[in-house]
C-alpha cells in the first residue's frame, strides 16, 4: 500500500509516492534522486545520512518517509545554491578535512546544523556535534580544524 | 522490513484503539524501532505514530511544582526548555546520553522507557526521582511509577491497546540533587557497561534525609539497590560512608557476562560510579546548585 508523503525538500514544496517501509533516507535516494545523502549502517550509528529536518540533524536512516510529512527538509544538496561551496564545504576543502568522502555529507549538515545555534563553537562543541558521525578514515582533527575555521554567520559566512 | 500500514492520530483514545489491533505497534521517535523493524527483532503490521498528538509531545510545569512531560516530547525538546533544565539539569545530562545529536532530535523519554533496554540512560533517573507513567487505554487512565513498567530485556508491563502518555516528576524537595554516571569504552555513542542514578536529598543538618540509587545494565530492568540507600539513610555523607553504600550496591547488582563486559567488572563498575554520583550530589547540594 503506497502512501502521498507531502513536504518542502531543500526549499521546494513536493509529492511523493512512496512505501510506509521506506525510511527517508530510500525516499530521498530514491525516488527523489538526491544521492549526495549517503547510507552508511542505516541503524542511525554511522551518521552518513544527516539531512535537516525542521533544522534539527536527524538520521535520514531512522525516520520512516511518511514521518517526514508537513516537515521541512534540507540535504546536502540543499546548501549551496550549486554555483558556490557553502563556508563549511569551503572550509573542509581548505583544511584537507575529507579522506575518501563518504562521510561527508552528513559531516557537513552536523556542522550547518552547530553553527546555526552556535555561531562560534570551540573544539569541544564541535566534537561533540560531529559525535554522531563516522570517519573510517579517521580525519577527524582536520575536520575539527575545518568546522571551526568556516565562518560564522555575522561574518557573512555559515546560516 | 515487513509491510505494515502506518497511521497517525490526533487523539489518545484513536492511538489508543488503533494499538488495541493485533501487530499494532506505537512510533515515538523510532530511533529503537526503525532498525529493529528493519532487522527483523520486532515485527509490526500497523505502525502508530503518536507524535501528532498534542498531549504526547507538550512540556509543562503543574500546579504542585512538579513536570508534566509528553512521551514522545524529543530529548532536544526536553532540553531546550529553560525552566525544565533549571529544575532537572540531572536528568537532561543523562538524557543527553542517548545517541548522538540525531538520535536526540527524535528519541524521547517515553521511548526510552517503553523500549525497555536495561541499558537506557534515562530510566534509573526517572526511577530515583520517583516519576510515575501516565498510561492510557481502552479502559481509560492509569498511572504507575516508572519502575512497575520494564519487565525485562525489551519487555514492558504495558498491555495490548494501552500507551504510555506522559511522565509525572513530582516537585523536587529541597536540598536534593539527581545525578546519573555511566562507564562506556567511548565517550559517547555508546551502550552502558553500567550505569548509576542517584538522587539524593541532605537535612538541614547535613546528613542523608533520602537516597535513591537505580542501577543500570547490570539486571534484566533497571535495578533499584534498595540495601545501599537505606545504609546512606541518616549519616552524614562522610567519603567511608559513600564508598559503603557503593560496595552494597555492588553486591545487590545481579549483572551477566557478555561481550561488553564480565559480571565483576560490572560489579566494579556499580561502586565506582554510585560512589561518584554520590559524590557529585553532595557536592551540588554543598554549592547551592540544588536550591535551598
Amino acid at each position: 500500500m503506497k502512501a502521498i508523503v507531502r513536504c518542502e525538500v531543500n526549499g521546494e514544496a513536493l509529492e511523493a509516492l512512496a512505501d510506509p517501509r521506506d525510511t527517508l533516507l530510500e525516499m530521498l535516494r530514491g525516488p527523489l534522486g538526491l544521492t549526495g545523502t549517503k547510507e552508511g549502517c542505516s541503524n542511525g550509528n554511522c551518521g552518513s545520512c544527516t539531512v535537516l529536518v525542521d533544522g534539527a540533524p536527524v538520521c535520514a536512516c531512522l525516520m520512516l518517509c511518511v514521518e517526514a510529512e508537513g516537515t521541512r527538509i534540507t540535504t546536502i544538496e540543499g546548501i549551496s545554491d550549486g554555483n558556490d561551496l557553502h563556508p563549511v564545504q569551503a572550509a573542509l576543502v581548505a583544511h584537507g578535512g575529507t579522506q575518501c568522502g563518504f562521510c561527508t555529507p552528513g559531516i557537513v549538515m552536523s556542522a550547518v546544523a552547530l553553527l546555526a545555534r552556535e555561531p562560534r563553537p570551540d573544539a569541544t562543541q564541535i566534537r561533540h556535534a560531529i559525535a554522531g558521525n563516522l570517519c573510517r578514515c579517521t580525519g577527524y582533527d582536520k575536520i575539527v580544524a575545518a568546522i571551526a575555521a568556516a565562518t560564522a554567520p555575522e561574518a557573512g559566512g555559515a546560516p | 522490513m515487513q509491510p505494515f500500514a502506518y497511521e497517525r492520530p490526533t487523539t489518545v483514545e484513536q492511538a489508543a484503539r488503533l494499538l488495541a489491533n493485533d501487530g499494532a505497534r506505537a512510533l515515538a521517535g523510532g530511533t529503537d524501532l526503525v532498525p529493529q523493524l528493519r532487522e527483523r527483532r520486532r515485527h509490526a503490521s500497523l505502525i502508530v505514530d503518536l507524535k501528532h498528538i498534542p498531549d504526547l509531545t507538550a512540556v509543562s510545569r503543574t500546579a504542585s511544582g512538579g513536570w508534566l512531560i509528553g512521551a514522545a516530547t524529543t530529548i532536544s525538546r526536553l532540553g531546550a526548555d529553560a525552566g525544565f533544565a533549571a529544575d532537572h539539569a540531572g536528568l537532561i545530562q543523562a538524557a543527553r546520553l542517548i545517541g548522538s545529536l540525531q538520535i536526540q532530535s527524535r528519541a524521547s523519554l517515553g521511548g526510552n522507557l517503553a523500549n525497555g533496554a536495561p541499558s537506557a540512560d534515562a530510566v534509573p533517573l526517572l526511577i530515583s526521582l520517583d516519576a510515575q507513567a501516565e498510561i492510557a487505554g481502552a479502559q481509560g487512565r492509569r498511572r504507575v511509577p516508572v519502575h512497575k513498567l520494564p519487565s525485562g530485556p525489551g519487555r514492558t508491563t504495558l498491555a495490548v491497546g494501552e500507551l504510555l502518555v506522559a511522565l509525572h516528576l513530582p516537585p523536587r524537595p529541597p536540598r536534593t540533587a539527581a545525578r546519573y554516571l555511566r562507564f562506556t569504552p567511548r565517550r559517547e555513542m555508546d551502550i552502558a557497561i553500567a550505569g548509576a542514578g542517584v538522587v539524593l536529598t541532605l537535612s538541614a543538618d547535613g546528613s542523608v534525609a533520602d537516597a535513591r540509587i537505580t542501577l543500570a545494565s547490570v539486571a534484566p530492568i533497571p535495578l533499584r539497590a534498595a540495601r545501599a540507600e537505606s545504609s546512606l539513610v541518616g549519616h552524614r555523607p562522610t567519603q567511608a560512608v559513600l564508598t559503603e553504600a557503593g560496595r552494597i550496591a555492588a553486591a545487590e547488582a545481579r549483572p551477566i557476562s557478555d561481550t561488553r563486559g564480565s559480571a565483576d567488572y560490572r560489579r566494579d563498575l556499580v561502586a565506582v560510579l554510585t560512589r561518584r554520583a554520590l559524590e557529585a550530589c553532595v557536592g551540588e547540594i554543598a554549592s547551592g546548585g540544588a536550591r535551598p
